[in-house]
């Protein structure tokens, strides 16, 4: 422990915290709070970016701060705002399964992800390295909620959350992704988004509810 | 055992038995200054312990001598985990007597005895009291000793004034898993001292009770003792909490007198802080049906199994 400087340690932190944002997310019942949650997260992804960034001296990283800044602390929870006031569902979110199995599951989820990681970051060379696992177990959680939610809006903050979870990755494994891959991963989410802000409308029209279990019964 | 450690101990007892009262106080206080209310004054529980003192005990006619005793031994065990809990100094003579998990025994042993007295009289709200009392001990106990083995894990150790050794006063180290405990920690300690997401200490009314409703059958010196017991059990889950949290500032060894005189004012900060945070929790939080309770720590648990699991994914 001693031997790991202390931007590492910082970044570390900060890992725990994303992990830590992530099952927040998973246990909570409000969108208001979902979207607020989101939005920590992505600040919490874009200050360990920052320091890495700083401690490595790439300065290229520095672009993806802002663009995660701008997207995922700004914009996106903006959208979702302006979405859930358009479409008047400040519901709580239900679950296909409870949350506390839900955290159970989660918690499992964590140590197959842990195992996974195990052996890839032992090949990375980064001193970052050991944050993969948590990357990877943020990825699954979030997916988890994307599965185990049933209205529209929470599955997409799973999405966006599951993009933060990739984002921390390629951080922690390979200092960032070039700069081409990140601006077309965070154009595609932003695009994502507004496209899927449309299909709420639609969703909505069609069925009365943002229930997706409606879209089972869809017939020709 | 040296004269100076048996001194320090003594003067971190006299300390504990002191400021706990004061520290029930200060929460009081704070939460009606919060909710804009007079505040009742900071001494307040050492007046309602005096008046209760002074008073003719009534006992009911059924009561067995568990009842009688029930108040002694909960209070005598609280004081000896104010003994242990590294508050002032970390090497204590009292503090070899028990590790973190028997100092969890110690707790339970306290609530095993008051669930009893509760029961033993035989009225429906003692024993409504006393089962839902162990329903949330059975539930914040795993999770507490799941927050203590992580902070054993990277101690070492799990006696506390080795682990205060080794998070205060060695080279500065962030360890996230401490994040997750700390969180846990809060959660179980609320669970834990009857605060609000779980029961509400000033509650009247005896079907949303659940520490108050055991003891509606005491009164006068055993009432006493258990309202300052409370009061100690809640000083030593703030104890517990800085030492493992923040740990700074607290004496090595025992022999130097400066550095325990210097760790008072510290503590006493840490504790106005700490108590006016839980102000703060109880004001903003609303009290979570019974049957959310297993939700709650549940989440406490998992939230300290993630402490241990991140600790071994990071090494720290």
């Amino acid at each position: 422990m001693q031997h790991i400087p202390l931007w590492a340690q910082l970044i570390n932190l900060l890992a725990a915290v994303l992990l830590l944002l992530a099952f927040a997310m998973l246990a909570q019942r409000r969108v208001l709070t979902l979207i607020n949650l989101f939005a920590a997260q992505g600040f919490a992804l874009a200050s360990s970016t920052a320091i890495v960034a700083f401690a490595t001296h790439q300065p290229h990283l520095y672009w993806s701060v802002g663009l995660t800044l701008v997207l995922k602390v700004m914009l996106l929870p903006w959208l979702l705002h302006r979405l859930i006031l358009k479409l008047d569902v400040r519901w709580d979110v239900e679950g296909l399964i409870n949350i506390p199995t839900t955290m159970l599951l989660g918690i499992v989820l964590v140590v197959f992800a842990f195992n996974l990681a195990l052996p890839i970051s032992q090949l990375a060379n980064t001193v970052t390295r050991a944050t993969l696992g948590i990357a990877m177990a943020s990825v699954m959680l979030a997916f988890l909620m994307m599965i185990t939610r049933r209205k529209a809006i929470p599955q997409v903050i799973g999405f966006l959350a599951m993009e933060n979870g990739l984002f921390f990755a390629a951080t922690s494994a390979t200092y960032g992704m070039p700069m081409v891959v990140e601006l077309g991963i965070a154009l595609d989410v932003l695009v994502a988004m507004l496209i899927l802000g449309v299909f709420f409308f639609q969703i909505r029209e069609q069925f009365d509810s943002l229930d997706l279990q409606h879209l089972e019964k869809l017939k020709e | 055992m040296s004269a100076t450690g048996f001194l320090s101990q003594l003067l971190q007892l006299a300390i504990a038995l002191l400021l706990a009262p004061v520290l029930v106080g200060w929460v009081n206080q704070c939460r009606a200054w919060l909710s804009n209310r007079s505040a009742p004054p900071l001494l307040q529980p050492y007046r309602t312990i005096r008046k209760l003192f002074t008073k003719d005990a009534v006992v009911a006619e059924n009561a067995s001598w568990l009842f009688r005793m029930t108040p002694y031994i909960v209070f005598a065990a609280m004081a000896l985990a104010a003994a242990i809990v590294p508050s002032l100094a970390t090497d204590l003579p009292f503090a070899r007597a028990a590790d973190a998990i028997a100092l969890v025994g110690l707790f339970a042993l306290a609530r095993v005895f008051a669930a009893l007295a509760a029961m033993d009289i035989g009225t429906a709200f003692g024993s409504m009291g006393a089962r839902r009392e162990m329903f949330v001990g059975f539930l914040a106990e795993p999770a507490l000793l799941m927050v203590l083995f992580t902070a054993s894990l990277i101690s070492g150790s799990t006696s506390l004034p080795t682990i205060v050794d080794t998070l205060a006063h060695r080279e500065f180290a962030i360890y996230p898993s401490l994040a997750f405990a700390g969180v846990a920690f809060t959660m179980v300690s609320l669970a834990e001292n009857a605060r609000i997401p779980i029961d509400n200490p000033a509650t009247h009314l005896e079907l949303t009770m659940i520490h108050e409703a055991m003891l509606l059958e005491y009164s006068a010196r055993h009432l006493a003792l258990l309202e300052w017991a409370s009061a100690l059990k809640l000083f030593n889950y703030s104890c517990i909490g800085l030492a493992l949290f923040l740990p700074f500032g607290i004496a090595e060894g025992s022999a130097d007198w400066l550095a325990i005189l210097g760790a008072t004012p510290v503590l006493i900060v840490k504790l106005a802080v700490g108590g006016f945070a839980l102000a703060m929790i109880e004001t903003l939080s609303a009290k979570l049906r019974i049957f959310r309770a297993p939700e709650f720590l549940g989440t406490a648990f998992l939230l300290a199994v993630l402490a241990m699991l991140v600790n071994l994914m990071l090494g720290s």
